[in-house]
């Protein structure tokens, strides 16, 4: 099975350690994971700015290095969404087909395709679950709060798989943590109000530890805990699969 | 008739700068999504009572696809059924046309004093003060829509108008409006306070104007929702009832009602049914009844095949109590008739530049689409309706600058790994101050990651690179 | 062109391709707990119900409104009433009504509504302007959901029908829940078991 990764650009450039972490689990896994050099973005920024139109060449450029592979495995939800979503606007030949289909969110690949049942990893925290939106509803990682479907979470039921962690329960399960891409900037009073919110609720519950599927989420929720002086870190949820001594 | 009003350029709505206002009290704040977050609960408790929920839902998108798909037909058939009925049909293009006919049936009448039910419509149709203007008193006798209409405000909320009102400050209102004791803020006794009030304008009214949830194609007749009777109150002493609605509250039987109203008072507010649900087939003996269907801008919407499925909205409000922008904005900060998701991709149709900003007014969190029980893709056409503000040239020089410079670079990974490594490097080396300048908008409240001196793919081509797929390495 | 014509000639240019129009189930009921469940529903709407016979029904409603003064009633076999309502012409006669009785058609478990024609009523005005509301309904007269309701009634048969869930309340305040909005301030509903 032909795996590759692929790192969101703004992790390549900020958060090394998470690309590294998720290479880690995919090989633990046994996967042979090749990493293009060649990669840099899938286009989410400019596309959800309402610049998709200019990003057509950067999502041409994803299809085409990323074609001949079985799968393509990312540490983010958000990423994938877009491009199984939002690549309908190439021309659907095999290879946008293919690329669409099997571009796939990390914990959606273990699940789904690897069917992993048991980790090795250890990471004995009280950590909090930010269900990111764009994998909960664009990719359904898991049941989202609003549709009377049978309750699941891919990603809650890996972190159970984890030696000594617990899982806090929170308020609001699912509510929006504010980051929304470029609205972080452009509506950064309701952002930074979302982001405050959201983090108020893991600490009142008792999380040390915030993860999720998304980095861009937890940047924006990390960011403002720091600033803030908050008990609370961030985790990208690869980091906690692997185990706090990888 | 009126004199038009001059052409005025329409100022952009600026969420962003509302929102900032708003979000600025944050007790305030905390209170008004609590109170919205509570009627999100209590949507999700009265859905899971409903085994066949979702089975629902899906129903009620594909028998309002299918309608909207023969709305030419069904609009047909409902006029030549009401008018069998003895219900007197009108067409109105705009909302002026709309605001004429309803006054001429007014003046024909002579009323004077004409008590109004909710219908977002007429708000969207600026009824109340076209006919204010031509001397007629208008009452609006829901409960939330007469404190803002004491206040002198629009409703932040197109099911529950003055979410957005403190109950003291309603007792401030009523006490100098209708002369409640000073200091009065109890909801019960200000409630009443309103019934009797009110009850006094249902006995003297000459006219009474309802909104439409639903008319029924096959048996010409109309049916209006309500938790407070204001509705049924005024239609039924008057010896006139005109209804408003727009073209898309089409459906074509009666068996769709229980389909539709299955959905609509739980997504709304939790409640399994409105307390009253009124059928209106004939008019009252001695009565004359009235329909006005209305278009302004809803067949060219009709047209619009990314954005059409929005015309099947059966306005619950479930998309708005959900929204995490709304709870935290409040309603007049969008601009628009209706708020909120549903408004964010009803309104840019109705005026692109002026709305260009509401569908970035989301983090395209996507529970407004997990909620609608009519299934519109809310954040798909919030996302296509931003593209469009792009090509349309909406978007700022500066923002249009920035994404030209980005898609240069994601083009080419060499300026990718290049402009990365720059940037890390002025992270590192510039001072504090200059990093958290007032201009890096995401430092105002927000700590930036400590920049890694090594990217993910420098430090993968120096170790690992054997491993690597060389393809696109050199491109 | 008429505004109708223009409207429906621009409704025709934009309408979608032809989308079929689905089937409408009436979707499983559960096998019993009928009554119970109607019974939940009106409490959660604020309502009453009292299993009884019809002819202890004028009793309980002595009772219930001691203070009662004008009452009508559309169920004259049942409870007699003080005035007639057949003798009012104008329904604003109608605004000291303290209380009115009438029957209902079908009643709905799922959400406690209550079918009622105008042939029931009398007056339109009568069911919403009454400060209190009595309905007799016939316990085999329920329903699961509004898919059977809407199965067994004919809405166009009349010239006007309500479903009637619970007494007429607001949340417009702060969303504290208020019974006695507009309309009545209780409704009780008298079943009728054999």
């Amino acid at each position: 099975m032909r795996v590759a990764l692929f790192v969101p650009c703004y992790i390549d450039q900020l958060y090394p350690a998470v690309a590294r972490a998720t290479l880690e689990v995919l090989e633990r896994q046994g996967c042979t994971v090749s990493v293009p050099l060649g990669q840099t973005c899938c286009g989410q920024p400019m596309a959800n700015a309402g610049f998709e139109a200019g990003s057509v060449g950067t999502m041409q450029r994803f299809v085409d290095l990323f074609a001949d592979f079985n799968y393509i495995v990312a540490p983010s939800g958000s990423c994938v969404a877009h491009v199984r979503e939002h690549y309908k606007r190439l021309p659907q030949n095999d290879a946008v087909q293919h690329v669409r289909a099997r571009t796939m969110e990390l914990c959606e690949f273990l699940t789904d395709v690897l069917g992993v049942e048991q980790l090795d990893a250890r990471f004995p925290h009280r950590v909090g679950l930010h269900e990111s939106c764009h994998g909960l509803r664009g990719l359904r990682l898991a049941s989202s709060s609003e549709l009377q479907v049978p309750r699941f979470s891919k990603v809650q039921r890996l972190l159970e798989l984890v030696d000594g962690l617990e899982l806090v329960p929170l308020d609001r399960a699912d509510e929006c943590c504010g980051f929304g891409g470029t609205f972080a900037v452009t509506e950064e009073a309701l952002s930074v109000k979302m982001g405050r919110d959201r983090l108020r609720d893991h600490v009142a519950h008792g999380a040390e530890i915030i993860t999720a599927t998304d980095m861009s989420c937890l940047m924006h929720l990390g960011g403002l805990a720091r600033r803030q002086q908050m008990p609370v870190q961030i985790r990208h949820v690869a980091e906690i699969l692997r185990g706090e001594d990888g | 008739m009126s004199t038009p009003l001059p052409e005025i350029p329409l100022p952009v709505i600026d969420h962003a700068a509302a929102a900032a206002r708003f979000v600025a009290d944050e007790a305030r704040t905390n209170w008004h999504d609590a109170s919205l977050w509570q009627v999100r609960q209590k949507r999700d408790r009265a859905a899971q009572a409903v085994p066949e929920w979702e089975a629902l839902r899906d129903l009620a998108s594909k028998i309002k696809a299918h309608t909207l798909s023969r709305l030419d037909e069904y609009l047909a058939q409902f006029e030549e059924q009401a008018t069998a009925n003895g219900i007197q049909v009108h067409w109105a293009k705009d909302a002026a046309e709309h605001n004429q006919i309803v006054h001429a049936i007014l003046a024909r009448h002579g009323v004077q004093r004409l008590v109004k039910s909710k219908s977002m419509l007429t708000e969207e149709c600026g009824l109340n003060p076209y006919l204010e203007a031509q001397g007629i008193e208008v009452v609006d006798t829901d409960l939330g829509e007469r404190i803002v209409q004491l206040a002198g405000e629009g409703p932040s909320h197109i099911v529950m108008p003055a979410i957005h009102v403190k109950k003291e400050e309603i007792g401030a209102l009523f006490h100098e409006k209708i002369g409640t004791p000073a200091g009065e803020a109890d909801p019960g006794r200000l409630t009443e306070a309103a019934r009797q009030h009110l009850r006094a304008h249902f006995l003297s009214a000459d006219a009474a104007l309802t909104g439409v949830n639903f008319a029924i194609a096959e048996t010409g007749g109309f049916v209006v929702c309500t938790n407070e009777g204001n509705a049924d109150l005024g239609v039924h002493l008057t010896p006139v009832h005109i209804a408003s609605m727009g073209i898309e509250k089409i459906i074509p039987a009666a068996e769709h009602l229980g389909v539709f109203l299955r959905l609509l008072a739980r997504s709304a507010t939790g409640q399994d049914l409105t307390v009253y649900t009124s059928h209106f087939h004939r008019p009252r003996q001695g009565q004359e009844l009235h329909v006005v269907l209305v278009d302004n801008g809803r067949s060219a919407h009709l047209g619009r095949a990314d954005f059409r499925d929005a015309l099947k909205c059966i306005r619950c409000g479930a998309c708005i109590n959900t929204c995490p922008i709304y709870r935290r904005s409040g309603g007049h900060s969008y601009g628009s008739t209706v708020p909120g998701p549903i408004g964010s991709i009803l309104t840019p149709g109705i005026d692109l530049k002026k709305y260009q900003h509401l569908p970035f007014a989301s983090t395209l969190c996507g529970s407004c689409g997990d909620v609608c029980p009519v299934k519109i893709d809310i954040p798909g056409q919030l996302y296509r309706w931003r593209q469009l503000v792009t090509e349309e040239g909406h978007a700022g020089r500066s923002k249009r600058r920035v994404m030209a410079v980005a898609g240069q670079i994601f083009r080419n990974p060499r300026l990718f790994r290049w402009a990365g490594k720059l940037g890390r490097r002025l992270l590192r080396w510039l001072p504090q101050r200059a990093v958290y300048h007032q201009r890096n908008v995401w430092g105002r409240a927000r700590d930036l990651p400590e920049p890694p001196r090594q990217s993910f793919l420098e430090w993968y081509a120096a170790h690992r690179s054997d491993n690597a797929n060389k393809k696109g390495h050199d491109q | 062109m008429s505004s109708r014509d223009a409207i429906l000639q621009a409704v025709r240019q934009n309408r979608p391709d032809p989308v079929p129009r689905p089937p409408t189930p009436l979707f499983a009921s559960p096998d019993e707990g009928l009554t119970t469940a109607f019974v939940e529903a009106q409490k959660r709407a604020g309502g009453t119900v009292v299993s009884t016979t019809a002819d202890a029904i004028a009793t309980l409603l002595d009772a219930r409104f001691p203070d009662a003064r004008v009452i009508a009633s559309t169920a004259g076999d049942i409870v007699a009433g003080s005035m007639d309502l057949h003798a009012v012409a104008d329904p604003h006669e109608l605004a000291d009504l303290d209380l009115l009785v009438c029957r209902g058609v079908v009643g709905v478990a799922e959400n406690g509504a209550i079918w009622i024609p105008k042939a029931h009523l009398g007056h339109r005005a009568a069911l919403f302007i009454a400060q209190h509301l009595a309905i007799v309904l016939d316990a085999n007269a329920l329903v699961w959901n509004l898919h059977d309701a809407y199965a067994r009634i004919d809405v166009a048969e009349d010239s006007f029908g309500v479903f009637v869930a619970g007494p007429s309340k607001t949340a417009d305040i702060e969303q504290s829940l208020v019974i006695g909005a507009h309309g009545p301030r209780s409704l009780t509903v008298f079943l009728l078991t054999e």
